[in-house]
């Protein structure tokens, strides 16, 4: 089993090349140049000269990817031009609040989606099986940000209830409560979760109903065993390979969706750092991020399973 | 047997996508005469108007033209109701436009990939590789590069699809191309390109089409959630998005610039999504099995 992991892992190695190939060429033939957005303003043509040597943008482009490359390798990512830090250190500050918030989302929603998805199935055809098809297709057709405006407008501006933006840290310096921080998070964590919600209860439902449909399954009840163990321990145990497939896959979903809920509910995270190094034309920041965002990881290697 | 008009029409989602999709066709090209002034006109006599009233409207080249703002008006006091009309139709090309590229290229890559054995390893390993990035990220990174115009906009979304269409399209030609009907076309010394386009393409036709609505559908809304980070079209071209992008700073006194726009992009990208569904359980009956 290791050496099967540690095969797959380094199959997903070529599949980052490509990544890092890709995301290289599309920053670099970019029209705009970092060096102006440093300089500024007033800068002059020779100030901003100054500025592309220094960063090394003078370079041919096979010589800026190799001593990128050259770097990366061993763990160094380069700093950033526009805040003149390691992108590594930028990356390990704003990890925190992106991962409570993917990692909430993804906890609620599977929490939420398995067991409203396997008794779907069951019924088929029923109230719950109908409701929640019409929700799939909903919470497919509603951008991100409607629903986090949505959920602001009842719960923090209508009832007042929670807040309606901002973020506690868990840990460090400013660190709250658990509950100063899951406060802060919880309409996150529901607007995200819409969408993976939809995600994973339409494949539960899918896979449960086709398992449900097994000979086993007529087996275990006419051996008598209680509809319950029938439909967890016989169907969905047998489920279960799609539906934690679609969960990995889904975290690709996840992460487009933490760019806007970070924006919408002023949550200094990865999707924050990430705008604002589009903005900037921060070259190191942006290829970072898209080659270790862990969809990048956690996709690869679920396409090549 | 019915015919497949027929058949589709009997899907009762089908019927509801068409409609709602011909009622934003319509409200798109019919814009100017639906009682909409220059959407990008500013009157500072009119600045956070509440939906509803009536009143005087003065054009940029000074004419005073009566209006009422069904829905309000925005903070630069330009008239919300317009901008979405408006806004319809940047939504409604983008979508189809994106749908149109993705399947045009994806369907090339994924014909060669399927059928050229030599090119299939280097092409779909390319694939993976556009695939591990996150479809949001990588349009957002193509934006930026390219600067942001309908039609850059439209590149961008479309990339990110590719690859799913065109492993879409490669599996499906793996399978043509062991098709007696492939065999005899081969046998017949047929040239390729017209096997692939007269033989291949129009049994792909099916399944390629259920996939381009879905397609649209996400690219309506990967356009809006550009133009809402500030990374899509300039804001003075009235997208739904950029409506609510504007509408946010003052969420809290005006909603309504941002509810407003969504009352038109969610029901559209319902339709689509639903049009999908009936075409694919009518067209794609195996692909409806396949993923449920």
């Amino acid at each position: 089993m290791a050496a099967f992991l540690l095969r797959r892992l380094l199959a997903v190695l070529p599949v980052l090349w490509v990544v890092s190939v890709v995301v290289f060429l599309i920053l670099r033939l970019a029209p705009g140049d970092p060096a102006a957005v440093i300089a500024g303003n007033n800068a002059t043509s020779e100030d901003i000269a100054q500025i592309r040597s220094q960063l090394g943008l003078d370079r041919n482009l096979i010589s800026q990817y190799g001593i990128w490359l050259g770097k990366v390798v061993q763990g160094d990512l380069g700093y950033s031009y526009y805040l003149g830090k390691p992108v590594l250190e930028l990356i390990t500050q704003r990890m925190e609040p992106s991962l409570s918030l993917a990692l909430g989302t993804a906890l609620l929603a599977v929490c939420v989606a398995v067991p409203l998805g396997t008794l779907a199935a069951w019924r088929m055809g029923g109230w719950l099986d109908r409701a929640l098809s019409a929700f799939s297709v909903a919470g497919f057709s509603v951008p991100v940000f409607v629903i986090a405006y949505g959920l602001i407008y009842v719960f923090a501006i209508q009832l007042q209830w929670l807040p309606v933006q901002g973020y506690k840290p868990l840990f460090g310096a400013q660190a709250g409560s658990v509950w100063d921080w899951s406060r802060q998070l919880i309409l996150p964590w529901l607007t995200l979760g819409t969408i993976y919600i939809a995600l994973i209860a339409r494949m539960t439902r899918a896979s449960v109903s086709e398992a449900l449909s097994e000979d086993y399954i007529r087996t275990a009840r006419a051996k008598g065993i209680a509809e319950r163990a029938v439909l967890l321990r016989h169907a969905l145990a047998n489920a279960a390979v799609p539906i934690v497939t679609v969960i990995g896959i889904g975290v690709a979903l996840l992460i487009g969706g933490v760019v806007v809920t970070e924006t919408v509910y002023a949550i200094p995270g990865l999707g924050s750092l990430t705008v604002d190094a589009v903005l900037n034309r921060d070259f190191p920041v942006i290829q970072g991020l898209v080659l270790f965002s862990p969809s990048a990881m956690c996709s690869s290697i679920c396409w090549w399973m | 047997m019915a015919t497949l008009q027929r058949r589709l029409w009997d899907h009762g989602s089908v019927r509801f996508g068409v409609a709602v999709l011909a009622f934003m066709v319509l409200v798109a090209l019919l814009s100017p005469w639906l009682g909409t002034v220059d959407p990008a006109a500013m009157d500072a006599n009119h600045i956070n108007k509440a939906a509803g009233l009536a009143g005087e409207f003065a054009l940029p080249d000074g004419q005073v033209v009566g209006h009422t703002f069904w829905l309000g008006t925005d903070n630069f006091g330009r008239d919300i109701y317009s901008r979405v009309l408006y806004g319809s139709r940047v939504s409604l090309v983008v979508g189809i436009a994106t749908a149109v590229l993705a399947l045009g290229l994806g369907g090339l890559c994924g014909m060669l990939a399927g059928y050229f054995r030599s090119v299939d390893m280097l092409l779909m390993r390319f694939m993976d590789g556009l695939m591990a990035i996150p479809a949001v990220l990588l349009a957002i990174a193509l934006v930026a590069a390219m600067g942001a115009n309908v039609a850059t906009v439209v590149i961008a979304i479309a990339i990110p699809e590719v690859p799913r269409v065109t492993r879409l399209v490669r599996s499906l030609v793996l399978t043509l191309r062991e098709e007696p009907y492939v065999e005899a076309a081969r046998a017949l010394a047929t040239p390729t390109a017209v096997i692939l386009w007269r033989h291949i393409l129009p049994n792909a036709m099916a399944p390629l089409l259920v996939q381009g609505t879905f397609v649209a559908a996400s690219a309506v809304l990967t356009e809006a959630i550009l133009s809402f980070l500030g990374l899509g079209l300039p804001p003075d071209v009235p997208t739904w998005g950029n409506i609510m992008a504007e509408g946010r700073v003052q969420f809290s006194q005006q909603p309504g610039n941002v509810l407003f726009p969504a009352l038109f992009l969610v029901p559209t990208v319902l339709a689509i999504n639903l049009l999908g569904d009936g075409l694919r359980d009518v067209l794609d009956p195996k692909f409806a099995k396949r993923v449920g």
